[in-house]
């Protein structure tokens, strides 16, 4: 089978994240970069899935050339093909991107298409909670999100939705698109094999073009601090009888 | 007029829609217009009378015989149906899995924006917005350009509060469905837990790397039971394999919003902090008095949880008879 999974390469944020001066991005310059973590958790899933029916994983990403990192680190931990949309920043908003993608995956399927494809539920960063949708729609494919879950069956794709208690069982034909969420599994660490095929794999390039759509940034910030006048109850297992006075005063004892 | 589209669930509103309502009940003022909601799959008396209460004045409810269960499509059909036949200025939803999802769905068959996860929303020509990005680390100012601004606030925004109204008209809203819409519905439901859960716990005993292995977590879940809560964890233990990652709270995992959090060798890392700032009060324990998570909570104890949480486990229990 033939698996896309669409991934972002987004700052990796530490106890802090940090604007740039003109207020259009994080601050990257000390951090590193890494692949969205709902969607490290669709390519793991990919790879399972063909690990055990077969075929190939296809990883894309829209973005400028630095995104080849994440593409190659897909690679390291077992997708066959990386595809660069290559877009002028990162920061396109959501119907662009979306339209750009959908672009793509149909120059890629020319000859057939992707039975699955793979989104993160959302970006880590910008949180549009949408690209994937766009796409499955303008593609005429069906689309659940949420996902934690996912079973392939000779027509169908069972997914499965985490809620409040349980689960909810969606059941989609073939071909469909799933928006994933982190713990669908626990991604694997890339082997030396795959360290060296991410090396040597030659990337896909695709140039992008779309409309902008009707968001537009003005500017990012950080919101306002939690000030807090932290009160120390104690040290240790003698201050046990104050935090009980505190659960007896807020009534949940 | 302003609508907003509620999400229910075993015939009531969830949390989220009723803060959807009252955030809705400012954006409706600004824009000086009416506040209205829409129940889909639904008449039942009772949620009009809920949707009432948080102040809309008139409730458009969606019945169909393909309208069984949820589905992103149904939904977002029935939504961009409405945009077309009564004419909202604006349609707004809450930020949930689901609110996300079908108001997502109802921008791709509209081609118009959407935007998720607003925290305050200015209307006008152009209208101008501030929005969660990193899960609540940032914020972004936005603007939207479009017909019918489609929009989510973010959960917990704001708080759910009763407004003055107290009966809503109901409409009957005709709807045109064909069995396309029933690919994406839920088809099956799994129930794994009875009882509290992690978005709902009035106290969660959360547990970081310092509580250092799977085992370590019989103690927070003593504490957690004896108190009628759950227990939650931050993704560095989902990481390690210690918890489930449904227990994980966090940007990637459930925004919890308890009346006390127990965080407990949890150092807070912004991904993690994103996920319990809801929390009406946090009491910290770590060994580390300089911690963000004990500088960001009410209350802090200092030391090794394993000595204190046995510590409070045995004060509740001598209380408690």
């Amino acid at each position: 089978m033939k698996i896309l999974c669409c991934v972002k390469r987004v700052p990796a944020p530490g106890a802090k994240i940090n604007v740039t001066a003109d207020g259009q991005d994080v601050d990257a310059a000390h951090l590193g970069f890494t692949t969205s973590p709902h969607e490290e958790c669709a390519v793991e899933g990919a790879v399972q899935l063909i690990e055990e029916h077969g075929g190939e994983v296809t990883v894309l990403t829209l973005g400028t050339g630095d995104a080849e990192e994440q593409l190659r680190y897909a690679v390291s931990v077992g997708a066959t093909h990386g595809v660069l949309v290559e877009a002028d920043t990162i920061q396109w908003d959501p119907q662009r991107t979306a339209q750009a993608i959908t672009a793509a995956v149909q120059e890629l399927e020319v000859d057939e298409p992707f039975d699955l494809i793979m989104f993160g539920n959302e970006s880590a960063d910008a949180g549009g909670f949408q690209v994937g949708i766009r796409t499955a729609m303008a593609l005429g494919r069906p689309i659940v999100q949420g996902i934690k879950g996912v079973e392939i069956g000779d027509d169908t794709i069972t997914a499965r939705r985490e809620i409040d208690g349980g689960f909810e069982v969606y059941k989609l034909p073939r071909p469909a698109v799933l928006g994933i969420k982190e713990g669908l599994n626990l991604p694997r660490y890339p082997t030396m094999k795959g360290r060296l095929a991410s090396k040597k794999v030659e990337l896909n390039s695709i140039t992008a073009s779309a409309a902008e759509g009707g968001q537009v940034r003005v500017k990012l910030h950080r919101p306002e601090e939690t000030v807090s006048e932290t009160v120390i109850l104690g040290t240790g297992a003698e201050a046990a009888a104050a935090v009980v006075d505190v659960l007896d005063e807020l009534g949940v004892l | 007029m302003l609508l907003v589209i509620l999400e229910h669930e075993n015939g009531q509103l969830v949390e989220a829609a009723r803060e959807a309502l009252t955030f809705g009940r400012v954006l409706a003022e600004k824009m000086g217009k009416d506040l209205e909601a829409a129940i889909i799959g639904s008449d039942d008396d009772d949620l009009v009378e809920a949707a009432g209460q948080y102040g809309a004045e008139t409730v458009h409810t969606v019945t169909h015989d393909l309208l069984t269960d949820y589905g992103p499509d149904a939904c977002g059909s029935v939504i961009a149906q409405m945009v077309e036949s009564l004419d909202p200025d604006a349609v707004l939803s809450c930020g949930s899995d689901r609110g996300n999802e079908f108001m997502a769905n109802a921008a791709a068959r509209l081609d118009a924006p959407f935007v998720a996860n607003c925290t305050d929303v200015n209307p006008g020509d152009t209208w101008e917005m501030t929005r969660v990005q990193w899960g609540g680390s940032l914020l972004e100012d936005a603007t939207l350009t479009a017909d019918v601004p489609l929009l989510t606030c973010g959960l917990h925004a704001v708080a759910a509060e009763i407004g003055d109204e107290e009966d809503a008209d109901t409409e009957a809203f005709d709807v045109d469905l064909d069995e396309s819409v029933t690919i994406t519905m839920v088809k099956d439901r799994v129930v794994q837990e009875a009882g509290v859960t992690l978005p709902t716990a009035p106290v969660v005993v959360g547990g970081g790397r310092g509580v250092g292995s799977e085992n370590g977590f019989g103690q927070l879940e003593e504490l957690a039971n004896l108190l009628g809560g759950r227990v939650g964890c931050s993704r560095a233990v989902t990481n390690l394999g210690w918890r489930p990652h449904a227990d994980q709270v966090g940007q990637t995992g459930t925004r919890i919003a308890p009346e006390i959090y127990i965080a407990s060798g949890i150092s807070g890392a912004i991904q993690h902090w994103v996920g319990a700032m809801a929390s009406k009060h946090i009491l910290a324990i770590n060994i580390d008095k300089e911690s963000n998570m004990v500088t960001k909570a009410d209350w802090a104890v200092i030391g090794d949880l394993h000595e204190v949480i046995p510590a409070i486990i045995a004060e509740v229990q001598s209380r408690k008879g």
